[in-house]
Order: structure tokens, then sequence, then C-alpha cells
């Protein structure tokens, strides 16, 4: 439970982030809330001889609507996404998911881009930003690039950041509005990763469902986007048979590891039971 | 206002302004925890001191080939590395354990539990230590490992313990076979047996109180301080029994114990983790007489949870023998007891099994057998009483589990089978098939009255209905409804048959009162967030007629507290209580000789009021404490030595026997395999009572821990001796967002060989908690045909229950 030897920087601007990032090569990493990263220094499972703080640089705060889109910056805590009054009107589903990370101290310091740049399928942000269609702004020593959160996650703690990159916002298509959505996580206690966890977002029309996206949680090395399990979905008027099929083939793309949080195979139970009910949950809540 | 009432007044007015036994006293302790103002060891910071660390193995069970520690030793700030080839010639690689057996204080030529400790680095600082832990380079050679104790005394088992292995005859009898710790019997085989062959009904169940761990928040620690001028030791430790760690580091180190100082200063909880001696005390100690500067040593969470003890690991097959209608005649135990690799449980020197044979009950068994086989397995030792007497939790849980089964194989309400065997009221003091003499109880009055107060009759209505509705695929829920009725067995413990160390079991106090009337009384214990500063000074209220706010607590530090056992097994009240009753008792005895000469009375005609004496008869004629004190320095009756203290060593007579009747009523998600506690009840018995509020507070924490252990904590090993989950991520510790609500309650029925009548509280909600949401569980699935759940019953197991009960569809 101690760390390594470290050095700390503070820079203020994304350039001067970027470029001491380039400059210090593979050593060094950006520091967010540090409430990923520091627990894995503690256990020495990761030894960063630099860290690079990205606090106090300017305009990684902001939470605003841009065209069809709500932009949020990755320094954005996850309290500040919990109370952002934007969001809870335009993206709920994001303040439903955020208040079930960890517990309040966590979330005072823990930050929305720390949370999806991570790449630990545990976090829970990524797969409800695959579920949303959100896009990821990656700053390098080349200026910006846009990756859409569902090719962004590689493996468990590979993402597409390039040497040097940094995730400076995030980019969420609003969903139209009466849209209906659920977040449901199975965890054991206040501050656990899930055991598993599915977001769901859907329209209704006339009692027929007209679009649905579903995202998986901590049930594979990364976070899943179930395309098949939600085209299932579509045009039908999410009947026992059809919500069956769904959470057969959501079930089936999973491949969880076993651990403290039960064998395989249960979790794999546990991701179509969470999409059930995020689904249930869902469907009361569009409006048709 | 009639005179009476005046007096009535005045006597009311007087006995709050003492705050005494009964009274609700807010804990003095807590001004300073709430504020983060107590004083740990990891607070101590004394000029020079170094900092101690840990290599430990990745290995369950591996040779050691090699260990080079020239890198380490040649980092900047490093000052010492210390391994088994630097404890040998002094004789301390090995230290005794309380089992009587010995332990390993550094890996010698093997290791045989991962994390076990293999080198100790000292350092400068808790980073340089860290870091050189990383640059002692050992080498193994892995050998295979022994996870299941079932498995350790096979033909071909492993032999791990090569450094006894030709040791036949352990500290409690022989061995039959190398990994076979000890054999121990109790109770009357053959007619046990005979009662058995001819029984109506009989069950038998093979139940496992799981591995786990107390788990303090505040983890081992310790600060070792050797004077190589006056070769004196100072050493402060997170230490339940300071005196016996005197005692045990003298006779270890061979410095005679006048000049070692043991402190054990302010403790972070310890539920039997602390009772124990560690490989981090020794080797703070060995390294500060070898540098001669203090040398601290703090674990860290993985370290404490994976390394220093262990709770049960009790298979204890259980069988009852009854008549058709329900009459228990025999109850038969086989426990296969897990020690890991050393025998390092702390038990009363003659119980290699602890009090295990309370395994009877609450119930009139008229005879039973118990036998115990303790084995070695490559896990780390410990086998210590989280939060309870020694191995009771275990004895409580077999017996309640097993009456459950019994009352389902008979057809039976599981409520109606325990009233039908309860002893009665009137057999007390009673004696037990295995030996124990009950002192008092009330069990009928207890458990109807938590009946009514649960509602009983209507839940099992709508239990019935519920199933019903399962049936039929109404819900998805199953409801369940969990009994325990629990007796313990606390306050070791009578010299005759209680000894750690061949040290008898008694504890102390001694009160001094100042001129002014104020108190300092020191005590052989040592609270670990008990609030025994508040308790002990609430007995010496009530018995000195002084305000318990004038009374200061002192306890932990050897040079000035009397000697004691330690807080443990619930004893403090049942032991060092007494002592503390007995002791008051010896200065009002001189106060009143003192009052006497001062109102020029005979001592006979006086009596006591509240807290003065007053002549009988004549009730405006009286002296206080306060006033006495005074006059015991300077103005003592002549041939009476001034002043007023005393001190006294309790042996008890007996234990004391604290009993209760719980009730949980739980909701699980057959789907998930959630279970949510919707009601827990609570009644406890534990005699007179002398802070009601720190009574609750007991219960609640004692409930809260005895949920996590029934409901998911546990120390779990793979395959190959990994040990897993040792972090709080899945170390299950309930928030207050888990923790059900409790409701609590109670009986009086005063122990008769007390002084005060008390016998003990701490952890009688943990014993009787467990087995309370096990049987909860198991009462959930039983109409399913489920069969025995075992423990820990986290959602994944429920929902394996499920699965293999074909609930899912
Ligand atoms: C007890 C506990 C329980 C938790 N439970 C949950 C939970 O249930 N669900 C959940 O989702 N999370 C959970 N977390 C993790 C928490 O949400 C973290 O805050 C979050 O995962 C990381 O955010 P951070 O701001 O703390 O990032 P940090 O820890 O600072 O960084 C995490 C990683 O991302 C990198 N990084 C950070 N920001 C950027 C950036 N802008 N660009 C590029 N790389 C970056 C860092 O270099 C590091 O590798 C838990 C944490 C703890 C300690």
């Amino acid at each position: 439970m101690i760390p390594g030897t470290f050095d700390y920087h503070r820079p203020t601007t994304v350039e001067s982030a970027v470029a001491l990032l380039m400059k210090l090569g593979e050593d060094a990493r950006p520091l967010a809330g540090g409430h990923s990263l520091i627990p894995l220094m503690k256990t020495r499972l990761a030894s960063p001889e630099h860290l690079v703080d990205l606090s106090a640089i300017e305009g990684l705060r902001r939470v605003e609507v841009e065209g069809n889109d709500v932009v949020i910056g990755a320094m954005t805590t996850q309290h500040s996404v919990i109370t952002s009054t934007v969001l809870a009107e335009l993206v709920p589903i994001l303040r439903e998911t955020a208040l079930v990370i960890a517990d309040p101290q966590i979330r005072y310091k823990g930050t929305i881009g720390g949370n999806c740049a991570n790449g630990d399928p545990g976090n829970d942000m990524p797969a409800l930003m695959q579920c949303l269609g959100a896009s990821y702004q990656l700053t390098g020593a080349d200026g910006n690039r846009l990756v859409p959160a569902r090719d962004f996650y590689l493996g468990a703690y590979e993402t597409a950041l390039e040497p040097g990159e940094i995730l400076t916002e995030i980019r969420i298509p609003v969903p139209p509005a009466g849209h209906g959505y659920g977040y449901e996580k199975l965890k054991r206690k206040v501050g656990d990763y899930a055991t598993a966890a599915a977001a769901v977002v859907i329209t209704m029309v006339s009692g027929t469902c007209t679009s649905a996206s579903i995202g998986l949680t901590n049930v594979s090395e990364t976070p899943l986007w179930a395309a098949e399990a939600a085209g299932i979905l579509v045009g039908s008027t999410l009947d026992a048979a059809t919500v069956d099929a769904a959470v057969a083939a959501a079930e089936a793309i999973t491949n969880p590891a076993s651990d403290m949080r039960g064998p395989s195979e249960y979790r794999t139970k546990m991701a179509g039971v969470m999409l059930r009910r995020a689904l249930e949950r869902a469907r009361t809540r569009a409006i048709a | 206002m009639n005179e009476q009432v005046k007096i009535d007044i005045d006597r009311a007015e007087r006995t709050e302004k003492l705050q005494g036994m009964g009274c609700k006293r807010k804990r003095v302790e807590d001004v300073r925890f709430t504020q983060g103002k107590g004083s740990y060891v990891d607070d101590l910071k004394l000029p020079g001191m170094l900092f101690g660390d840990f290599v430990r193995s990745p290995h369950a069970h591996a040779r050691i080939v090699s260990i080079d520690t020239s890198r380490a030793k040649a980092l900047p700030g490093v000052v010492a590395v210390l391994t088994a080839a630097d404890l040998k010639p002094l004789g301390l690689h090995y230290m005794p354990t309380l089992a009587g057996d010995v332990q390993a204080v550094l890996a010698d030529e093997k290791v045989l539990f991962q994390n076990q400790e293999v080198a100790f680095v000292i350092a400068e600082d808790r980073y340089i230590a860290s870091d050189a832990t990383e640059l002692v380079e050992v080498v193994y050679e892995a050998l295979p490992c022994i996870v299941d104790p079932f498995k350790a005394m096979l033909p071909d088992a492993p032999i791990l313990r090569e450094d006894i292995k030709d040791k036949m005859v352990g500290a409690h009898g022989p061995r039959k076979h190398p990994n076979h710790i000890f054999e121990w019997q109790i109770g009357d085989k053959q007619a046990t047996d005979d009662v058995f062959a001819r029984a109506d009904v009989t069950i038998k169940e093979m139940l496992v109180d799981h591995r786990t761990h107390p788990s303090p928040l505040e983890t081992c620690q310790s600060v070792a301080s050797f004077d190589k001028v006056k070769g004196e030791l100072t050493l402060w430790g997170t230490f339940q029994a300071p005196h016996v760690i005197r005692t045990v580091v003298s006779l270890i180190s061979g410095l005679p114990e006048h000049k070692i100082h043991v402190i054990a200063p302010d403790i972070g909880g310890g539920f039997g983790n602390k009772v124990g001696a560690y490989a981090g005390y020794v080797c703070s100690v060995v390294g500060s007489i070898v540098l001669g500067v203090p040398v601290k040593w703090v674990e860290d969470r993985m370290e404490n949870l994976s390394t220093t003890s262990f709770a049960r690991d009790y298979h204890m097959t259980t069988e009852l023998a009854a008549t058709k209608d329900g009459k228990i005649l025999g109850m038969r135990v086989h426990v296969l007891a897990d020690h890991g690799a050393f025998d390092a449980c702390a038990d009363p020197s003659k119980w290699p099994a602890g009090f295990m044979n309370i395994c009877t009950g609450s119930y009139d068994i008229p005879v039973a057998h118990l036998v115990v086989d303790g084995v070695y397995t490559n896990k780390a030792s410990g086998g210590v009483a989280y939060r309870c007497s020694f191995r009771v939790t275990e004895a409580v849980f077999a017996i309640e589990r097993a009456i459950e089964v019994l009352a389902q194989k008979l057809g039976m309400d599981a409520a109606e089978l325990r009233m039908k065997n309860f002893i009665r009221a009137e057999q007390f003091p009673y004696h037990s098939a295995l030996g124990w003499e009950y002192d008092s109880g009330d069990y009928h009055m207890a458990m109807q009255k938590a009946m009514d107060a649960i509602g009983y009759k209507a839940l099992r209505a709508e239990q019935a209905e519920k199933r019903e509705a399962f049936k039929r695929g109404e819900t998805r829920e199953l409801m369940g409804i969990g009994i325990s009725f629990f007796t313990e067995i606390v306050g070791a413990g009578p010299a005759k048959n209680c000894d750690i160390l061949g040290i008898a079991m008694f504890d102390s106090a001694e009160i001094r009162i100042h001129p002014t009337g104020s108190v300092i009384a020191r005590m052989g214990t040592k609270s670990q967030g008990q609030g025994h500063e508040t308790t002990y000074a609430q007995i010496i209220a009530t018995e000195l007629g002084i305000p318990a706010d004038d009374i200061m607590i002192e306890e932990g530090n050897t040079d000035t507290a009397p000697y004691g056992l330690g807080t443990y097994g619930s004893r403090s009240t049942p032991v060092a209580g007494a002592a503390t009753a007995v002791a008051a008792r010896k200065i009002k005895a001189k106060a009143q000789m003192i009052a006497a000469h001062m109102l020029e009375v005979h001592e006979g005609d006086l009596e006591w009021d509240i807290d003065r004496f007053r002549v009988k008869g004549l009730p405006e004629k009286f002296k206080t404490m306060k006033e006495i004190a005074w006059s015991a320095y300077n103005a003592p009756p002549p041939n009476l030595e001034p002043g007023l203290e005393a001190v006294n060593y309790y042996e008890p007579p007996n234990m004391t026997y604290p009993f209760g009747a719980y009730f949980c009523v739980m909701d699980i998600d057959v789907d998930t395999g959630v279970a949510k506690t919707r009601r827990f009840y609570a009644l406890d018995d534990c005699g007179t009572r002398i802070n009601p509020m720190i009574i609750e507070g007991q219960v609640h924490g004692g409930l809260t821990e005895a949920f996590a252990c029934a409901m998911g904590q546990e120390i779990r090993y793979d395959d190959m001796g990994n040990v897993m989950g040792a972090s709080f991520m899945d170390f299950f510790l309930p928030t207050a967002v888990e923790t059900p609500k409790w409701e609590t309650d109670f009986t009086v029925t005063p122990s008769p060989h007390h002084p005060i009548g008390a016998k003990g509280v701490g952890e009688s909600p943990h014993v009787g908690g467990v087995p309370c949401f096990s049987n909860a569980v198991n009462d959930a699935y039983a109409f399913l045909g489920a069969g025995h759940i075992q423990m820990p019953h986290d959602a994944w197991r429920l929902w394996q229950v499920g699965e293999r009960l074909g609930l899912h569809g």
C-alpha cells in the first residue's frame, strides 16, 4: 500500500500537458481524480515515474450544449455530472449511472474523463457512452481527433489513446425527447464495481419500439455495445418473446471473468437480468 | 410538598448525578474519537525512528533455495535486512504460540502459506522500506500444497511442518499424521452412540463455518524502542492483552519483566485479531535491540487480512437424535478444524478447540459426544475468537442450524421445537452433558417475549401465502424467517480450567480515591472500542457514590495497571467488572469506619445511602464519600492507616452464560440471489445492564459483523493456495447502506455468582446473529427441498441454489 517514487507535474494548458507527456514518454501518466490510478500505484500494479496532473488546466470542466450534442469536459467530476441540471434534463441516464458509481467521496474527485479513459471494464461510464453513441475528443501533439466510444476500447486497460494523447471532451448526441432509459447495476455493496450492469436507451412510438441501444458493463475485457440484441427489439412491442431473444443475444456476447463477484456463468446471467430490468424501466419511462 | 416526596426527589437527584449503573451515560472516550484526537500506535513518532516492512512469499508452499539481500541493503536509506539466518543464533526464528505450537517469525527453509514473512527490511522511512522489499531476491522451489483440510491427513499428503515431523505427541496429545495437530474428545461416546442407535429420528449434516477474518479498522502495528544503556525495552502495540504480551516478550527475549514496558494506546478495534503475537511485533523488537533505535511496524490492509490470523474454518459434522414428537435425546459432533500452517489459536491453553463443548446450546440434551481434529494446511495461522468467546460462534452455529434441520425432518415448527427442548428456568444451575455449569437463565420467557414482539404467527402465515404465490409464479421473491436462540459462555475464567501459557485467567482493578473525592482506577483489561472508560466508572459510581465524571479509568500501560489477562471473550465485565466492584467494596468498608469516626457512632449504626453513610434513623446526620475521602487522608481514625484505595485480583468462580432470542425476516430475489433483510429483532439477556446505550451499540456492531459473516465475508483460497479477495473491495465489510435496521430488546437474569450480576454482552450479537441469518436463508429455500445451504450466503451462491433447484426457468 506504499507507492513507488514518482515526480509530479501540474501543467496549466492542454498543450503543455501533451508536450510533457510526449517528452516523458511511457513513464508518464495523466492524473485526473486519481481514484483508479492511485489505488493501482499503492498496490504497485502501476509505477509511473511521472504524474501529469490535469486539474489545473482551464476549460476541461465545461458542460455545454452544442447543436444536437452535449459536450462534457474530461475533468468534470462524477459529482458534477450528478448535480448538472442540463444533463439531468437532456441525458438523464448519465445521472442515474453516476449515482451508482463508487461512493460520494470518490465521486467528488473522480472525473468522467478518467472513468472513460481508464479502460477498466469495471468502469460504468464506458458502456453507457457506447449505448449513447458518444465520441471522445482526443488531443495530441497533432491536435484533436474524434473517436467513437464504440471503437475506443481494445482490451482491458487498452484503448485507442496514442502516447501523449489526452481525452479532453466527451460529445454525446442528445437522445430524442421522450426517450426511455435505464441503467441497472448489480453490485455487492456501495463502492463496488458491477457484477454486471446494463444501459438501455429506447424510443417508443404507439407501443412499438422504434430505436434501441444497449451497453453492458464488466462482463468482458471491454465494455460491450450489444448491437444485435438492440436490433432484435426494434420494431417489436417489447413482448416477452422478443425480450427473451434480445436477452439471449446480449448474454451470448459476454465473456466475464470468474472473480469474487461470482463465477463467469453467474455474471453472464446477471447481465441478462440487468438488461431485462433496465429495459423494463426504460419502457415505463418512454413516452410512447 | 410532604416530607417523603422531598426525600424521594433528593434521592433521585443524587442518584442521577452519579450517572451510575443502569444509566445511558454518553461514552466519555467519544469526545476524543469523534474529533480525530485518539492516539494510536501509528500516531507515535519518536526521534530516530526507523520503519520495517516485510518481504512476503508469493507461494503457498515452497522451499527457500536462497535469499539475496545485497541489492536491498545497497539502497540508500536501508539500515538492515533481517532473515531467518539472522534470527536463528538468537533462537528467535520461531516463537511459541498460545496453543503450544511454534510459529515461524521469518520463514526458515520453507514457506507454508502465501504472504508468509520471509525477510524484514528496516529503513529510514516507510517508502524506502517498501522499495527495498522489492529488491530482496528470494529463489523458491514450489511444493504441492494443501488447501482442502479434508486432504491434510491423506497418506500421500505432502508433509507441511518438517520442523516437527517426528514429534508424534503435540501439546494436546498424540498426532495421527504429520499434518495432524490434535484430537480433542469430550462426552460419553458409548452412551451417545447407544441413544443414536435407538432413536426414532436422527439427522446428520456437514455444517461449515467458513474461514473469515476479524478485520478491525486499525491493522496490527507496533513500535519497539530499546534503551541500550538502561537495558530496557518499551513496546507500544495493538495489544488486547498487554500484560500477557509483556510476559511472553520476557520469556522469549530473556529480558527481565520489569525492564519491559508494554503500552497499548487507543486501539481501533480488535475482535480477537489483536490477542496473539505476530512476526511484526517480534521483528520490530529485534530490530530495535540490534540497532538501538526505535523501529515501527505497521501492516497494511492486505497483510492484515491475509497474514495476521483468521477466524473459524470449522467443518462440523453435526448429528441430533430425537423422539418422533421432538424431544432431543443426544448430540454427536465431529469437527475438522483447519488451523493453517501453525497452531496459533488464541484459546485458553487447555482448550485446543476453545469452548466448542458449549455446542449443546440452550437445550436439555441428556448425552453428547464431541470430537475435534485439528490439521495443518497451507494457509495463514490463527483461529482467533472473532467477536466471540473461544469457538462459541462455531458451537452455536452447529446447534442452531442442526435444530432447524431436525425441525424440518420432524415437520415441526422450529420455534416450537426449541420451546420443547429448552433448559427450564428451575433447572439452573444446569449441568450440561459436555461439562459446563450454566449459571442462570429463563429461556422460555425470553423466547416467548421475542415471538410476541416479532409477531411470529403472523409472519409464518404471510410466508405460507408467499410460498403459494411463488409456486403460482406471481412473485420471484422467497421469504425466510430465521430464528436463533443462543447461550454463550464468556468471562474466562476460573483458574481450575482456564490459563494462558500457565497464567491463570483472573483480572484486576486498582481504585484510588484522591483527597478531594475524585478517582483514578486502573484495570488489567484493554478497551478496543468497548467503552471501558465509561462503564467501569459507572460501576464505581454506584458502588462508591462518586459521580462517574469524577472517575478516570486507565488501561493499557503495564507499568501502572495491575496485571490482567486483557479484553476478549467478553471477559471485561464478568472478570474485571467484578474486580472493580470488589475493590470498590473494600474501599467502602474502610470508608464506613472513617465515617463512623467522623460522626462519633458505631459502624453498625451507619447505613449506605447513594453517595453517603448516614446514621440509621437520623438521615440528617451523614458524611458524603467526598467528605470521607478528605478525612481518610487528613484525619483518619486512630490505628487506621491514611489513604483510601484498594486492589482486587478477581478469579471468577464460574463463567457467565448470556443468552438471547433473535429473529430475522428476509426476502430473497431468486433471479439475482440478492437477499434483503426486512427485519431483525434481537433480545439479549446479559444479566445486570450497566449502560443500556453501550449495550445497544455493542449489539448493533455485533449484529453487523454477524450479518457480514453470514452474508458474504470470507477469506478464500484457490487451489494453488493463493489468498483471494484480501482487500476491502472484495472482503465484505458492510457499509451503513447494506446494514439492516436493528430492533433490540432485553430480559434481565442476573448472574448469581457475579458481584453485580453482569454477564457481558459485546459478543452475544455476533454469536447469535450468524446462525439467525443463515437460518433465514435456509428457511427461505426449505420448502423447495434445498437441503442445507452453506455460508456465506452471497448473491452468486444463492443464485446457484436457485439454479440447482431449477428456479430460473
Ligand atoms: C473504492 C472505489 C470504488 C469504485 N467504484 C467504481 C464504480 O463502481 N464504477 C466506476 O465506474 N468506477 C469506480 N471507481 C473508479 C472511479 O470512478 C474513478 O474515479 C474513475 O475510474 C477514474 O477517474 P479519475 O478521474 O479518478 O481518474 P484517474 O484515476 O486519475 O485516472 C485513471 C486512468 O485514466 C488516465 N486518465 C485520466 N484522465 C485522463 C484523460 N483526460 N486523458 C487520458 N487519460 C486519462 C490516467 O492516466 C489513468 O491511467 C471506484 C474507485 C474506487 C477507489
